[in-house]
């Protein structure tokens, strides 16, 4: 069987000095042993009925059908037919399914990488209830295996590698949290022997969204907690969750969850970054190998605890604002609720956006996209999308709770000439703060 | 042996002796495939597992408004010609006489008007389906062959059934030989055909679409999302 899969316009880039025959090998290899039991009837349970290019917001900006989501499973799906399906032995030999291609696989990177954010929307939309966002993903195993990443993306991968960080090696962690410290007149504790909650930062608080990294520690202190920040785990970011670099989100995990038990730590507090909570909160077990000694929580939840019992209270204002859904703490991370709860304890009006919730649209960054520059005008058309629901709103306030979203949101009004300030959830929560 | 003997002797039973044991080696295939259990704490609050599964099968039976208009056209017309091809084989007269003579199983028959209507419904429906594959942008980029077949198979049935059809039903049933047996052998071979379509190709939905709701259901839910 073969499907009319042509990819317009075809970008790839290149990792490594691997022969296309061991990159194949490498990407099939990855491929099947992906092949669990809900994988398998994922990709079995497909109608192609398309709806799922109803979802997607790469197809819905640009009416452009390679866009669907579905379509970029194809490599993924050919080499589970072929290989792995109740009949693959007999289908192989008829010939029915072709092996995949290492043109295949470089044409998909486009589709793979440009133009998914794993944002889950088509998994919303799909009658049959295939989660596809799941199998990019595992889709993205296998392009890595074979090298072939963007190479922006293969950059940060090669950084992370080395410094567990792409923003930072460890050892310069101190100084850059003295100098935030003293730019925001703010405590921020580093390195501590032992402390209850281990906090966690993404790249972007580390440089151009400090004062959300000030912010936290303005609330932390303000809460009472003991916390502190450390050099051996201190980037909740995770490219490898991204990438589909299996062996970096596993040690970028384990930095993390080794350095909270070092330090005797019950928690970790991830920032406002909505992978780090998909790589933390629901896959840092898998990598861990059992139940995590410590408990891993968003800032928004952290928030939303800390305003519910007391420990921090906030001014109310009397502002209107709507609220963009970063994707991973919403409609794959359940946290819905809870960012509506400290928006109310924030006395703010919520008008919300036309798409919301579990069906609201991806900011386009998401998935690395917002990293991968030659996707840059894609996403740009993906940011109208989200601009017409925002301006639909009439709100003061545009408010999220995903660093990543924020900078993609931000880069995507300065393209279009608007000026809409993104608020982070923390930092209006830190504005209004009272002090105890 | 006669065209029609053929059809209610040994393709009969060959068709479904393929159709069960394809569709249980396809099952079986999946079950034995490696299952990693979630490790991760699971959000408080939520209901059980199979409460969660049971919600996500119910809650895909209908579009989202969200997904615009396109969404609704393909959801509506799938109900049509699922509606029509049950209310046609279970609620036919003729039908009902035929599987109860491999199974026993009996129940009252529809009115032929009903039936009628319900015919004619799921062809006109299979024909929109088919032209929306053909014209619409999307469908025929992610278009394969198993679609074609599944298509055909799932129509053949229902044209072929309709050449059959000549009087009414009550008279059909009490008639003790066939009138029209090669009309009639080749409405059973059709349907032959698509039982033995049914394990290799997308008619498996109509089985998988339970366990696939089912898992996103469960893994949605115990991330503390209501889908």
């Amino acid at each position: 069987m073969s499907t009319a899969t042509e990819v317009l316009h075809p970008s790839f880039d290149k990792q490594g000095t691997t022969s296309d025959t061991d990159r194949l090998k490498a990407a099939v290899s990855s491929f099947l042993t992906d092949f669990g039991t809900t994988t398998a009837v994922h990709l079995e349970a497909c109608v192609h009925c398309g709806l799922c290019a109803q979802a997607c917001h790469f197809h819905l900006a640009t009416g452009d059908a390679k866009y669907t989501p579905i379509l970029k499973l194809e490599p993924l799906r050919r080499a589970y037919q072929r290989e792995a399906s109740a009949f693959s032995p007999w289908l192989k030999k008829m010939g029915w399914y072709k092996e995949p291609s290492i043109e295949d696989l470089e044409r998909w990177q486009e589709l793979v990488y440009d133009s998914c954010n794993m944002c889950g929307r088509c998994t919303v939309a799909c009658p049959m209830g295939i989660d596809i966002a799941e199998l990019v993903r595992d889709t993205r195993h296998g392009m890595y295996k074979a090298g072939l990443l963007p190479e922006r993306m293969a950059l940060m991968d090669r950084t992370a590698q080395q410094w567990n960080s792409t923003a930072t090696p460890g050892e310069d962690l101190p100084d850059i949290l003295a100098e935030v410290s003293k730019e925001h007149g703010v405590e921020i504790p580093c390195d501590l022997a032992s402390a209850d909650i281990l906090v966690t930062a993404a790249p972007a608080e580390l440089g151009e969204h400090t004062k959300a990294m000030a912010d936290a520690a303005k609330i932390l202190n303000s809460s009472g907690v003991r916390w502190t920040m450390h050099q051996e785990g201190f980037d909740a970011s995770n490219i490898g969750f991204n990438n589909g670099d299996i062996a970096l989100q596993e040690k970028l995990t384990r930095a993390l969850i080794d350095t909270a038990v070092k330090i005797g730590a019950h928690t970790v507090l991830l920032p406002e970054c909505g992978h780090a909570y998909g790589a933390a909160r629901w896959e840092a077990a898998k990598w861990y190998g059992k139940a995590l000694p410590v408990r891993v929580i968003h800032m928004t939840e952290f928030l939303d605890e800390m305003l519910a019992n007391g420990k921090i209270k906030v001014n109310k204002t009397k502002h209107t604002a709507t609220f963009h859904d970063p994707c991973q703490i919403v409609r794959r991370g359940g946290l819905e609720a809870a960012a509506r709860r400290v928006i109310s304890a924030l006395g703010l009006e919520l008008v919300e956006l036309e798409n919301h919730g579990t069906t609201g649209f991806c900011c386009g960054g998401g998935g690395g996209v917002v990293s991968n520059q030659r996707a840059t005008p894609l996403r740009y058309k993906v940011f109208a999308l989200k601009q017409a629901q925002v301006e639909a709103t009439g709100t003061q306030h545009f408010v999220t709770s995903c660093g990543q979203c924020r900078i993609t949101l931000e880069m995507g009004a300065k393209n279009a000439n608007w000026d809409k300030h993104v608020d982070s959830l923390l930092e209006m929560v830190a504005d209004n703060l009272i002090q105890n | 042996m006669t065209l029609l003997d053929f059809a209610r002797g040994p393709a009969l039973y060959l068709s479904l002796f393929i159709f069960v044991l394809g569709t249980g080696w396809r099952l079986l295939h999946l079950w034995r495939r490696p299952r990693m259990p979630d490790l991760s704490p699971a959000r408080e609050g939520m209901p059980s597992n199979a409460v969660a599964a049971r919600k996500a099968i119910v809650r895909g039976m209908w579009p989202r408004q969200e997904f615009g208009q396109a969404a609704l056209v393909t959801t509506y017309n799938g109900y049509i010609f699922h509606i029509g091809l049950a209310v046609v084989f279970l609620g036919y007269a003729p039908h009902i006489a035929f599987i109860q003579r491999i199974t026993w199983l009996s129940w009252p028959a529809l009115p032929d008007v009903v039936m009628y209507f319900a015919a004619a419904a799921t062809i006109l429906s299979l024909l929109f389906a088919l032209y929306w594959r053909l014209t619409d942008a999307v469908l025929q980029r992610i278009s394969n062959s198993n679609d074609w077949i599944t298509w055909t198979v799932t129509f053949l049935p229902m044209i072929t059934g309709m050449a059959v059809i000549n009087e009414s039903s009550a008279i059909t049933v009490a008639r003790e030989q066939v009138i029209y047996p090669t009309p009639l052998a080749i409405h059973l071979l059709s349907l032959e055909l698509l039982l033995i379509w049914f394990p290799f190709g997308k008619l498996m939905h109509a089985i998988l679409f339970a366990f696939s709701r089912g898992t996103t259901g469960i893994r949605f839910n115990h991330r503390g999302v209501e889908l």
